[in-house]
């Protein structure tokens, strides 16, 4: 009988052990919109988990989307609470360091700078950026002051009531912002950063990353990754 | 929620209003009410069991014990308690893992801490990755709740350390003449005696615990706070209920939650330490004598 | 780098003077003790000025609450309440949000324009919150106190002839901070602790300027381990409640001067009147 038991216990740990290997946890920040954004009835939505779901399907893995604030992705990812992250997190070549990025799956993004007037000079002013994104890592080099925010939402809401000049994010991000303020706010510069989002994993995940890697690649060459863009990003998409 | 919300674009006035407070965004905005009243009725017990725990051990007799009672009482006014907030969900989260991977993967001879990462066998995960998200989220407010348990433990120790010594000492020798054993002593005489004089401490900490709940925020549980920082944000038509910035809507309604909570508290507990003092050889229980009489 | 240089570099970071970029890559813990430090200039800002400022409306606001009139009691009755009856994260949330409403041209006052843009700055409008916060929770103090005065001590006063103004300053008020002190002490602490919220409400860092907690919480982040920065951070608020408790001990020793030595109050915790 204790034998019967302790056997049991045995397969049933094991079978867990199999299992634990086969969800795969992908973080996103939720407030990104069209990249990533929580909708109206309280759920994860966006290109990102639209992609994201499409990729696991491809490779066979199952997968589960988790919301996690962007400051605290990478301690996150790197204390093993999720494997994967898709959270609009443009490829540097300083943040290879650290860990493994798949090929992009949004073509090399335009950021804009947005302001109140077009006559801002963005080298000298008060530029407010997301922390620890690659826009405010360019503010704090560009010699222009950053004033950073936690959440993207922060940032226009700053430059709206004057707390800063300018506001540098992602083009996709900033578009509908701007379209919808009545001309309140205009596009003042565009700058390049970055080599396109990708998704990131720990930097002993290559074996993790090569499956999305692949299934990401597939994706391009039967241009059904294209479609989703055009899905999420409407008129402004900009496709492979 | 309602049928005729399906599409908001073509409401207009009460009724746009109407389906916007009632989203699916805006039902768990209102669950997470729900968390931290949750948070309050786990933390409240848990932690006045440490305080204890750690008030007897401060009065032990034996000094390496009574002084990591006494330590733990003083960390709290070192410290401020935020730092034990951020500090502690993660230690405590690397800490089991830790233990579970040296129980269940003692062949493993990888590192589990590198320059880069923190890495433990994939069995020694907690909770395991299989786990579907609402268990991830349930340890995650665990490690919440036992955060604010270990910080509020160590407040409530101050509070009965400083009530048992309160306890008129004419009262512990008159039960030792009569011959009780110091345990006796401490279970019939010290125990039920210091309620009384711990009541007030006790009454400003449990304010002081609700006012400490947004901090849950910090620690990244999806709280009232999160909700209100991110329904209040503007939204564009990304989203089915575009609108401006209305965050310090949201955060007036947090305060005048907070405001209630913390006044309701206020009067029950005075009613409480009324109904305590009577009978008790305080100041407030002889006037009660008096008015008596 | 060696740590001389880091000293030089990053000592005064986080008031805009030195290197202008935080360091990214093989944090040393001379760096962290450096910056951690640094930002501790953050905290020690807001905590002297608040309490400092805070100890004036105080005053004010305890004789208020104890007046007869009701014009005066009820609005510090309301003011003492609202502060102290909600979470200060929550007041710094919505104190940003009201500040950034107000309008950027500055307010006309009597043909005087009052510029306001300077209150959605952290440096100003976080110490605003923090004064009167610090003033809602010591006028408690100070009320209570004020109410425990001696019945006998203004009997006193009164027989000697002392009334008016001259009774407050010389009678009252003397008592009123002596007994008050041993609580007021342990605002102050507990104020000094606040500080480390200012960079996790609302309020934006500015150059990555911030206190304490704001470098710590980035050192965790850079380097994946909090069992460094974090316990650096609560290394300097010991230093800092040691030094606090000193200087606040011989202000009650001077308050307490005239007494015999077995009256005099002693600070310790008071755990009631934490906040």
């Amino acid at each position: 009988m204790k034998k019967l038991m302790i056997a049991t216990a045995l397969v049933a740990l094991s079978a867990m052990t199999a299992s634990a290997q086969d969800t795969v946890r992908i973080a996103t920040e939720g407030l990104y919109p069209p990249y990533n954004l929580v909708n109206d009835a309280g759920k994860l939505d966006g290109y990102e988990i639209d992609l994201g779901n499409e990729i696991c399907k491809r490779a066979g893995l199952t997968c589960e989307f988790v919301q996690n604030d962007w400051d605290s992705m990478m301690p996150n990812l790197n204390s093993g609470n999720f494997d994967v992250i898709m959270a609009g997190m443009s490829i540097t070549e300083e943040r290879k360091a650290d860990r493994t990025f798949t090929q992009n799956y949004y073509p090399p993004a335009i950021s804009y700078y947005v302001a109140k007037s077009a006559d801002v000079d963005v080298k000298t002013a008060v530029v407010a950026a997301q922390t620890a994104t690659i826009q405010a890592s360019h503010v704090a080099e560009s010699g222009a002051e950053l004033l950073e925010f936690k959440t993207p939402d922060e940032t226009v809401a700053a430059v709206r009531n004057d707390e800063a000049d300018a506001v540098l994010a992602d083009s996709e991000f900033l578009d509908p912002i701007v379209a919808q303020s009545n001309g309140e706010l205009v596009i003042v510069d565009k700058v390049q950063l970055g080599e396109g989002v990708g998704a990131a994993f720990r930097k002993s995940d290559t074996e993790l990353a090569a499956k999305f890697d692949k299934a990401i690649g597939e994706m391009k060459a039967d241009g059904s990754i294209n479609e989703l863009i055009k899905k999420w990003f409407k008129e402004k998409a900009v496709t492979f | 929620m309602f049928a005729h919300c399906a599409d908001p674009s073509a409401l207009g006035g009460l009724n746009w209003l109407l389906c916007y407070l009632t989203s699916g965004k805006h039902l768990l905005f209102y669950y997470s009410f729900g968390t931290v009243l949750v948070l309050l009725a786990v933390t409240a017990p848990v932690a006045l069991g440490m305080g204890f725990l750690g008030a007897m051990a401060a009065r032990a007799h034996n000094r390496a014990l009574s002084l990591v009672g006494k330590a733990y009482m003083l960390m709290v006014r070192g410290i401020p308690d935020i730092i034990f907030f951020m500090f502690f969900v993660i230690a405590l989260d690397q800490g089991l893992e830790t233990v579970a991977h040296h129980l269940r993967c003692p062949d493993w001879t990888e590192p589990i801490r590198t320059a880069l990462e923190f890495k433990v066998c994939p069995e020694a995960k907690i909770p395991p990755n299989s786990a579907p998200q609402y268990v991830h989220q349930i340890y995650g407010f665990a490690l919440a709740v036992v955060t604010f348990a270990i910080v509020f433990g160590a407040f409530a120790a101050n509070v009965l350390y400083g009530a048992m010594n309160a306890v008129p000492r004419a009262q512990l020798e008159t039960a030792e003449a009569y011959g009780l054993s110091p345990r006796q002593v401490f279970r019939r005489i010290l125990v039920p005696q210091m309620w009384v004089y711990a009541l007030p401490g006790l009454s400003n900490l449990w304010l002081i615990l609700i006012k400490a709940t947004p901090l849950l925020f910090l620690l990244g549980v999806n709280d009232i706070v999160y909700w209100a920082q991110e329904l209040g944000g503007s939204k564009t038509d990304s989203y089915a209920y575009p609108h401006g910035d209305w965050r310090l809507w949201y955060f007036l309604f947090l305060l005048a939650f907070y405001l209630a909570f913390t006044r309701v508290s206020e009067v029950v507990l005075g009613r409480l330490t009324a109904r305590l003092s009577r009978g008790q050889a305080t100041m407030a229980g002889e006037a009660m004598r008096k008015a008596g009489a | 780098m060696t740590c001389m240089e880091t000293l030089s570099a990053y000592a005064f970071r986080s008031i805009g003077l030195g290197e202008r970029m935080l360091p990214k890559a093989n944090i040393t813990l001379c760096e962290q003790f450096t910056l951690i430090g640094s930002g501790l200039i953050w905290n020690i800002y807001y905590g002297a000025l608040a309490l400092f400022a805070g100890f004036f409306l105080a005053n004010a606001l305890a004789l208020a609450k104890a007046a007869q009139n009701p014009w005066l009691r009820k609005p510090a009755e309301w003011f003492i309440f609202t502060f102290r009856g909600s979470p200060l994260f929550i007041q710094f949330f919505l104190a940003y949000q009201v500040f950034v409403l107000l309008p950027k041209g500055g307010v006309e006052l009597g043909g005087i324009t009052v510029h306001t843009d300077w209150l959605t700055k952290a440096w100003a409008g976080a110490l605003v919150v923090l004064f009167l916060n610090t003033a809602a929770y010591s006028a408690e103090i100070f009320y209570g106190a004020l109410r425990s005065v001696p019945k006998g001590d203004i009997e006193a006063a009164d027989a000697y002839g002392i009334t008016g103004f001259a009774r407050f300053r010389r009678i009252l008020w003397p008592t009123m901070l002596r007994l008050g002190w041993p609580a007021y002490t342990n605002e102050a602490i507990f104020l000094f602790h606040a500080t480390t919220l200012v960079f996790f409400s609302s309020f934006p860092a500015f150059r990555q300027q911030g206190d304490a907690l704001y470098y710590a919480a980035y050192f965790a982040d850079k380097t994946y381990n909090p069992f460094i920065p974090y316990p650096i951070v609560g290394f300097y608020f010991i230093c800092l409640t040691l030094l606090l408790t000193w200087a606040f001990n011989s202000v009650n020793r001077r308050l307490n001067r005239h007494l015999p030595s077995n009256q005099r109050a002693r600070i310790r915790l008071r755990p009631q009147l934490i906040r």
